[in-house]
């Protein structure tokens, strides 16, 4: 564990230091955009932003770029070719304004940017968060597994009895109770998809680099992490599953036959339930985020008016807000198991048998 | 509208990492972990039964025993009541053979009273006998000590003598 820490710490430590060297003057007028510093956080960037000094230098950690485009191939860079978006780089530059403000666009020669034909693989804020959790619990539970497996009748020590009570919780409150008897072949999914979500959550509030990156609250993850539900749901239906879909029992037979009004609402159901667990986690997540921030911006905006005003609000503001954090972690915790257990639900609907 | 967008980028991280932590912590994790939480299950549950068992065996040895301490209960009194019977009558036989004995004694005792008192009857007849005659000789020499009387008493006799 400590040396995990203390890797993490140089890995962190050195990208500081490179990053340092690439920063640089951005305007001086430093006018209090709320909305931009709240958004700025909570949504993904191609570098790891720290702190902006009181001189206006933004100090920022840089991620790799890989792109491919249609026109030019591969590219593979760091972001801080593009300045923190002030400059182009092969071709290459963040877009300011459009739909696609805020993500990467090529450019023509003219300057204008190419509709489509560019595809990101850019390892930006989100992405190293979510190797972060990755590789955290790759550390966890393969020590965890080694524990374990000394044998049954030796009493749980070290990280599996942190993590014991969490993957019973999930055996027997979640999988046992929404699937039924024939939850085993779902544990190893249900599992990986609470600890990454619960532990992603928590890393999510640790304002320290390589931590505190909005990866739950990022919609395309937690649309990735629904569409594995889905896939498996899909997948592992039996009869009985899709029977319920296109011909629902105890239903009258012309809510069915000229017009399939029963089978259209059904099948629509089945893709509502993804698009619901996707949605609940994202916008659990970044409203956490935003109501944090929101309270911490407090003390700026009062700032800005006055100094001693923004002093004044601040014990109060940092009430609020260690009381969110503290609500935070509940509600990590909450998430996790909710996203686990719906999952759960949609499988033990996929299984069940006629009855 | 920015934080709404899905981006491919992170779409493609994603299902990468996440399926690459499924399937090695699938092999390598969950597996020798839920095994070991499942045979723990298991021999909790045998250490419960084998509790259950015990719990049960208990109470049948414990109507055992308490069968065996009615029997035992039941054999003390009868011995007992045994015993007090044979105390009884070794009591009164011994009573018995006692008035026996002390009637055979108390027998004997008188059967050679009588012949001590027979014996010394017949003793004290002989002794009187020659007491008798001792007083008799005494008698006879005081009263013939001198010669009249002696001649007297001799007339007398010869008178008597003569009279038959």
């Amino acid at each position: 564990m400590r040396k995990l820490l203390v890797v993490l710490a140089a890995l962190s430590l050195s990208l500081y230091v490179f990053a340092t060297d690439e920063e640089h003057h951005v305007s001086k007028d430093r006018e209090l955009d709320v909305k931009e510093v709240i958004i700025g956080h909570i949504i993904n960037d191609y570098s790891w932003h720290i702190m902006t000094t009181p001189s206006g230098e933004h100090v920022s950690i840089p991620l790799p770029v890989i792109l491919y485009s249609e026109r030019s191939g591969f590219h593979f860079f760091l972001s801080s070719k593009f300045h923190h978006g002030h400059s182009s780089y092969k071709g290459f530059e963040i877009a300011k304004e459009g739909p696609q403000a805020g993500r990467i666009v090529e450019i023509d020669e003219n300057g204008k940017p190419y509709e489509g034909g560019l595809i990101d693989l850019s390892m930006t804020k989100v992405v190293i968060g979510l190797l972060v959790t990755m590789f955290f619990m790759l550390f966890v539970f393969l020590k965890a597994a080694k524990i374990a497996s000394r044998g049954a009748d030796k009493a749980p020590r070290g990280v599996l009895s942190f993590v014991e009570p969490l993957i019973l919780f999930v055996r027997d409150d979640i999988a046992a109770s929404a699937i039924g008897k024939n939850y085993n072949r779902f544990m190893p999914y249900l599992l990986t998809v609470f600890f990454f979500i619960f532990f992603t959550n928590l890393f999510g509030l640790i304002p320290i680099p390589p931590f505190g990156a909005n990866v739950t609250g990022n919609i395309s993850v937690t649309a990735s992490l629904a569409l594995v539900t889905f896939f498996i749901t899909t997948v592992s239906g039996n009869k009985n599953y899709w029977t319920h879909i296109f011909n629902t029992p105890g239903v009258p037979w012309w809510l069915k036959m000229p017009i399939p009004l029963m089978p259209f609402v059904e099948v629509i159901g089945v893709f509502t339930k993804p698009i619901i667990l996707a949605i609940r986690l994202f916008a659990n997540m970044t409203a956490g985020h935003i109501v944090m921030l929101a309270f911490i911006s407090l003390i700026f905006i009062f700032g800005a008016i006055s100094p001693v005003v923004g002093i004044a609000v601040s014990p109060f503001s940092m009430l609020f807000a260690v009381f969110m954090i503290l609500l935070d972690i509940l509600v990590s915790f909450i998430q996790a198991f909710v996203f686990t257990l719906l999952s759960a639900i949609y499988f033990g609907m996929a299984i069940e048998e006629h009855h | 509208m920015e934080i709404i967008m899905p981006e491919i980028g992170v779409i493609f991280w994603t299902f990468l990492s996440f399926l690459a932590v499924f399937f090695i912590l699938r092999k390598f994790a969950w597996k020798p972990i839920m095994n070991m939480l499942n045979e723990r299950d298991k021999s909790i549950e045998q250490a419960l039964n084998s509790a259950d068992n015990a719990r049960k065996e208990m109470q049948k040895l414990e109507e055992k025993n308490e069968v065996l301490v009615k029997e035992a209960k039941l054999e003390r009194e009868s011995l007992l009541k045994e015993a007090k019977e044979t105390q009884t009558k070794i009591i009164s036989e011994a009573r018995e053979s006692a008035k026996d004995e002390a009637n055979r004694m108390i027998e004997k005792a008188r059967k050679e009273i009588s012949a001590e008192r027979e014996a010394a009857f017949a003793e004290m007849k002989n002794e009187i006998v020659s007491y008798s005659v001792e007083i008799a000789e005494k008698i006879l020499r005081k009263e013939l000590q001198d010669k009249d009387k002696q001649k007297e008493v001799a007339e007398k006799y010869l008178n008597d003598i003569k009279k038959n």
